[in-house]
């Protein structure tokens, strides 16, 4: 108990009636390296979000449990009370300025300086800057992780592996560091320099940190970690120590579940040996879902999954195809090469997609359930318009009939056709995107997290709606982080991890291996990563 | 007890739905009529002038239209689609048009102009998004500045535009000389309540309804209004509010915001040769300068903001915007000999509500 | 680890060329124009060009000066300034009623101008913050508005509700409102036109050979702390020289045109206290830059969300920095209307926003970047170019109108098009890329 560095006890935390964690404990020591892994959506940021004192936590009502830092309650009300505890985050998203130098970053608001006298009269605020020492301070900071570079070098045009560790040696550089906290550290980074990265971690440990260690490559937990949490659903699956333990073992408890979606038996799945869509080695430039290189055939009449942790790649698969990131390489659907970079192209050609993100991409929230409904039908297929001469003005009966047709199809609870869209719940919001997308009669449909902020109830709605409509002929390519939905009514599922296709399982293939390939540790492929 | 509350929602709706700065200041221009006609002064001549400077300035607001709903905010750059309008006008004077014939002619040959520079100009805005604003200011301000050294060289001879010492254009042009002031405007011109009787054709007394310029100006708003229930003028608007979205219909962007540009254009440029026909004079040089603001805050007020306007708004604003200082200058003069505080109101009003409509543009992508 | 910046030793030396080129083409524009200036027109003497330069350097430097620090704070250019240059207005408007001139007339005025200048800036920089990312349009607006309230207060509010004698000059005949113009008097006679000049004067060349001397010592202190301390401060050896070598050519210059009492002697006289403050200014600009408030604007202008996750109140900051701006161009006001020797109570301080900040662009700087060096270099730039357009236009075209339109389109042009390309390169920068 003495020798606790941190000591999260009982932690859960609600957001409006949904319980996103559920009674945490979790004990760090001193010059400990402890991991948590778990799938989105498990619950990590949450409780990095409370151990940090963000704001998003406070203003939705707190948390319940509480926090222990060295046998002590602590209080953590904002990130500034958190640096005050020692508690130390390096963000996945960088919080450096470009046009400083690495000095003025890792000093950024915490500059030393000298009284003059101005300031004696007007405020602190107009103490003169001491350069020298806060060059001293950088370059210990600096030596600390082993980096030779100058500290008053501009950050802009450095390679990402620096910015990773200048974004560390800040937190470094901060008095009195006792816990350090990395959020998937290595996700950006070349072998290399995530080699580099997990040996500095190892020194940091050696000298006392408490390390916090966010990943989902079981490799790299397996080689640093001593100690690893698995979350799932917002609840504490197991804590382990990594010699009692396996890769295998800890993937089988990130993914298995209590709670399955079933799936139907005996369904007739006469699917043709056709191929109606062939993808060849296919990059696409989304940022924080690149892919780099992806290979994919699919059969008409299939239900297609393609699932994989946030971040590794699976939702820029439907937006490449759909142009609507920059993309490269080949797709030929139904025998004919598609044009890329080309939204309009491909939707004439038959291919409809609903978007992950839907009051952004998907819908536009002031305007009517029609107006959403008609409108990718109306600018590409000439739908819903009545032509005066070379004029071309919207037949709103049309618009209306159709709507309200759709309307009772997939039962959108709403007040009427007129009703704005960004006023409905986020159930009714995606059955608008599908209807709009099923405006367009598509031969092939894209989904894209087609449950995502829907309740229980809805979500067997939607999941249905999708099996309907492949029975009726659609062939269906589903993008989900949520494995169980995916599961129960894929007929196989891509797993996709670092931008490429992992490899690909039956829905009943076993937890664990699902858990192994989404990390990325399937087929020991981790030794030949490239960057 | 229910009932008292639901009249208060539909009153807050009310206000919700046609906006706080319209009421409050259409709310301010009633006040003056009335305080007019406690003053003595004419509200029938108030009413008559209100209704001609609308019809005078009304396509210049709804040249607003197609910029707001674009996505490249209200069109700041309006001098831009004044000066081709003023040119068109200079040349068909120049070529001997006069009476209809120039207005025909100034209008016929205004469009393509307006059409290709709109078309220069909006692709000057694709290069310059984020800050549409701010550009659209200085380019038209530059504009009206390149084009008075234009005006100064021109080598036009015509009697009734030139200087009558040395090379370049007047300031001013009567257009009575050349049979075209008013000329519109007087088109089946006929008054409300005037003194030959209820219904007057021709009078000068009553409230003159100016037919010819009101008809042109519905035209134009007719014009717009299909327009935007087009399939073009769909995508133009999905673009202008949520361009990912529309990207991902296969919309061009790029191509809708000028196209939406070309017709600001023209409609400026149609709007400025309305505009000195029923003034009677045609301004050049500096006059086109400030031009645009008054028209940006007409639109505002009318209760557009600077992402969503409609039809509407500009027919509702220009009318509360004409009206609020054609009435404010007699009532101040009454009230406040030898001030003139109907500028200054003016000044006021119009910067104050583009500050306000300034404060509700989101931040955009930062 | 690889520690050597290799992105900048990749730069090749002609995209190095044509950066600069690119960062500095308005300014080469100016000078360009200058120099034509003098090949076409006969009417103009070095005497009577420098002798307009200088004076107008005097008048409009501290103005210009005040713009820098919104654009170090992320708040682009403030055209706000108009509403500094009202408030100065307003102070010295009250001390002309009051009737106290000279030396101490002018203090009081600066004094009375401090408070009210402050108050404006707090709100225009209010007004900034809640229309963030729109701010120079903002700012464009607020100058028009703030002129509407002027004009009342000086036209309706002086007058009806604030009585004063209809007897005095400045007031309007009917008692009703400020004159259009007032005129300042001479100092000599109790009035405030150059107060603050004619303290101290001193012949033009004299002041040319003190100037560039210690622009001299100045280049050759950055050499010594540089040996001392490599790489501790921003240092650039070329230009480090090529300003040596000016300085040498001429402080030459000058000590030639003592010694012989050359015709350059009649140059009108520099005056020395005007250029004390303009010195002050800049010296301002750049100590504040080394304390924590300047650390604080830079982080701001660079990334409004980083500094704000980093802690620092950004709202706060934003609304030092147009406070500060505000009340540099009230004293900028001041100092200009000295040198005028009349209030042009309506009109003074309309233009003052455009030209200022066209000279600061003229001077290289941009709606990011922005320094002493530019305002400086501006202001000679923007004032040559206004000194030989009349000129221009009359050897050209016969027409000295032409010459004042072709300056009107340089001014608003040079703004539109350093907006334009920085916003162009801005957006190009921003694009996604496949790799």
């Amino acid at each position: 108990m003495s020798d606790n560095l941190l000591r999260l006890i009982n932690v859960s935390k609600e957001y409006s009636g949904n319980k996103v964690l559920k009674d945490i404990n979790l004990e760090l020591k001193k010059g400990q390296i402890h991991a948590l892994i778990g799938e989105n959506g498990a619950g990590k940021s949450t409780l990095m979000n409370i151990l940090f004192g963000m704001s998003v936590i406070h203003t939705t009502g707190g948390f319940e449990g509480s926090i222990e830092i060295e046998g002590k309650t602590a209080e953590i009300k904002s990130p500034h009370d958190a640096m005050d505890y020692g508690i130390g985050m390096v963000h996945q998203e960088f919080m450096l300025i470009p046009g400083f130098t690495i000095m003025e970053n890792i000093k950024l608001n915490r500059e030393i300086t000298k009284p003059n006298i101005v300031s004696r009269i007007f405020g602190k605020r107009l103490e003169t800057l001491d350069i020298k020492r806060m060059n001293e301070d950088t370059r210990k900071a600096l030596d600390v992780l082993d980096m030779s570079i100058e500290e008053y070098v501009q950050v802009a045009g450095l390679p990402v592996g620096h910015m990773q560790f200048i974004e560390i040696a800040r937190e470094i550089d901060k008095t009195g560091l006792k816990i350090l906290v990395f959020d998937e550290p290595t996700a950006v980074l070349a072998e290399t320099e995530a080699a580099n990265l997990l040996k500095a971690i190892k020194k940091l440990a050696g000298q006392g940190i408490g390390i916090l260690f966010i990943s989902h490559r079981l490799d790299e937990v397996v080689e640093v970690a001593d100690v690893v949490t698995v979350l799932r659903d917002g609840e504490l699956v197991a804590t382990k120590n990594i010699k009692d333990t396996n890769k295998y073992e800890i993937a089988q408890l990130m993914v298995g579940r209590s709670i399955t979606i079933d799936r139907e038996e005996g369904r007739n799945r006469n699917i043709v040996d056709e191929t109606i869509l062939e993808i060849k080695d296919l990059h696409v430039a989304m940022p924080g879902e690149r892919v780099k290189g992806v290979d994919i055939k699919v059969k008409k009449g299939e239900i297609v999954g393609i699932g994989g942790l946030a971040g590794q790649g699976k939702l820029g698969i439907a937006n490449g195809i759909m142009g609507i990131f920059p993309a490269q390489g080949e797709v030929i659907f139904k025998g004919k090469k598609l044009p890329l970079n080309d939204p309009k192209s491909v939707i004439k050609s038959g291919i409809a997609f609903v978007s992950e993100d839907r009051r952004g991409v998907g819908l536009l929230l002031d305007e009517s359930i029609e107006a959403n409904i008609a409108f990718t039908a109306m600018q590409i297929n000439d739908d819903f318009l009545k032509n005066f001469g070379p004029i071309k003005l919207k037949d709103s009966a049309k618009i209306r009939d159709h709507a309200n047709k759709m309307i009772k199809d997939l039962d959108i609870r709403c007040t009427s056709s007129l009703q704005r869209v960004g006023s409905l719940s986020g159930g009714n919001q995606q059955k608008v995107c599908i209807a709009r997308a099923l405006t367009l009669n598509p031969e092939l449909l894209l989904v894209s997290e087609p449950t995502r902020g829907i309740d229980i109830g809805a979500k067997k709605l939607v999941l249905d709606l999708l099996k309907q409509l492949n029975n009726e002929g659609m062939t269906i390519i589903m993008t989900s982080s949520e494995l169980a939905e995916l599961r129960s009514i894929c007929d196989r599922i891509l797993i996709i991890c670092e931008g490429k296709v992992e490899g690909e399982l039956p829905p009943d293939a076993p937890d664990a291996e699902f858990g192994l390939m989404m990390s990325g540790s399937a087929n020991g492929r981790s030794e030949g990563r490239e960057a | 007890m229910v009932e008292v509350k639901r009249k208060k929602n539909t009153f807050n709706d009310i206000v919700n739905k046609i906006g706080f700065p319209t009421i409050f200041i259409g709310g301010f221009w009633i006040l003056l009529l009335i305080a007019g006609g406690a003053l003595g002064i004419s509200v029938i001549t108030l009413l008559s002038d209100t209704i001609k400077r609308a019809g005078m300035n009304g396509i210049l607001v709804l040249a607003m239209v197609p910029s707001i709903q674009s996505g490249t905010g209200p069109n700041f750059a309006l001098p831009v689609g004044i000066v081709c309008g003023l040119f068109a006008l200079v040349c068909s004077i120049e070529f001997g048009f006069t009476g209809w014939a120039w207005l025909f002619v100034a209008i016929a040959f205004a469009i393509p102009l307006a059409a290709f520079v709109g078309y220069l100009y909006g692709r000057l805005l694709n290069a310059v998004k984020g800050s549409e604003m701010t550009i659209a200011t200085y380019t038209g301000f530059s504009i009206v500045a390149a084009m008075c050294l234009a005006w100064l060289m021109i080598p036009f001879k015509s009697p009734n535009m030139g200087w009558f010492i040395g090379k370049g254009l007047r300031e001013t042009i009567q257009l009575d000389a050349i049979g075209g002031a008013q000329i519109l405007s007087n088109f089946l011109r006929f008054s409300l309540f005037a003194e030959e009787g209820l219904i007057a054709v021709n009078s000068d007394t009553g409230i003159i309804i100016p037919t010819g310029m009101l008809l042109l100006f519905l035209i134009c708003c007719v014009i717009v209004w299909l327009y935007f229930r087009s399939k073009s003028g769909i995508a133009i608007s999905a673009g202008g509010i949520n361009p990912k979205f529309a990207q991902s219909s296969g919309i061009n962007i790029d191509r809708c915001r000028i196209k939406a540009n070309v017709l600001s254009t023209i409609l400026a440029a149609i709007g400025i040769i309305v505009y000195s026909q029923g003034y009677g004079y045609a301004q050049l040089y500096s006059a086109p300068l400030m031009m645009a603001f008054a028209a940006v805050a007409a639109v505002l007020i009318g209760g557009a903001s600077a992402q969503r306007a409609k039809v509407s708004h500009v027919i509702i604003g220009v009318l509360i915007y004409q009206g609020l200082f054609t009435t404010a200058l007699p009532v101040a003069n009454q009230m406040f000999e030898g001030t003139d505080l109907s500028e200054i109101l003016r000044m006021i009003i119009q910067n104050g509500i583009i500050l306000y409509a300034l404060t509700k543009v989101k931040g955009g992508d930062n | 680890m690889n520690n050597t910046n290799t992105s900048e030793r990749l730069k090749t030396s002609s995209t190095r060329v044509s950066t600069w080129l690119a960062d500095n083409i308005v300014s080469l524009i100016f000078v360009a124009f200058t120099l034509f200036g003098f090949l076409v027109s006969d009417g103009v003497t070095m005497n009577f060009f420098l002798t307009e330069l200088s004076s107008r350097f005097f008048r409009n430097a501290f103005l210009v000066l005040s713009l820098i620090i919104p654009v170090v704070a992320g708040l682009g250019l403030n055209f706000g300034i108009v509403v500094g240059a009202m408030a100065g207005q307003i102070a010295l408007a009250i001390v002309i009623y009051f009737g106290w001139g000279g030396v101490n007339g002018l203090l009081l005025t600066m004094l009375i101008a401090l408070p009210i200048a402050a108050l404006f800036g707090f709100l225009t920089g209010m007004l900034y913050n809640k229309t963030r990312g729109q701010e120079m349009i903002a700012s464009l607006m607020v100058g028009y508005f703030a002129n509407g309230l002027y004009q009342f207060l000086f036209l309706f509010v002086v007058g009806v509700i604030i009585k004063v004698p209809n007897t005095h000059s400045m007031i309007k005949p009917d008692g009703v409102g400020v004159r259009m113009t007032v005129d300042m008097g001479a100092h000599e006679q109790g009035g405030l036109k150059y107060a603050l000049d004619k303290i101290w004067e001193i012949p033009f060349m004299w002041a040319i050979l003190i100037v560039f001397a210690a622009i001299l010592l100045l280049q050759i202190w950055k050499i010594i702390r540089n040996k001392k301390n490599p790489g501790l401060y921003r240092y650039n050896m070329t230009m480090t020289v090529i300003n040596i070598i000016l300085c040498l050519v001429m402080i030459a210059i000058s000590l030639y045109a003592i010694t012989t009492n050359s015709a350059l002697m009649k140059i009108r006289k520099v005056p020395v206290i005007t250029g004390l403050l303009i010195v002050a200014l800049c010296i301002f600009n750049e100590l504040i830059l080394k304390t924590k408030l300047g650390q604080d604007f830079r982080s701001v202008g660079q990334s409004q969300h980083i500094a704000e996750v980093s802690g620092i109140d950004v709202d706060k900051t934003r609304i030092i920095a147009t406070i500060m701006s505000t009340v540099f161009a009230a004293w900028g006001q001041i100092i200009y209307l000295q040198n005028m020797g009349t209030l042009n109570t309506y009109g003074a301080h309309t233009q003052i926003g455009m030209f200022s900040v066209a000279a600061l662009l003229v001077g290289g700087a941009s709606t990011q970047k922005a320094g002493v060096k530019h305002a400086i270099m501006g202001t000679l730039l923007f004032n040559s170019m206004f000194i030989m357009s009349p000129e221009i236009g009359l050897s050209l075209f016969g027409n000295a109108l032409l010459g004042e339109y072709f300056r009107t389109f340089m001014v608003y042009g040079v703004i539109g098009l350093a907006l334009g390309l920085h916003v162009w390169r801005t957006n190009k920068k921003g694009k996604a890329t496949l790799n």
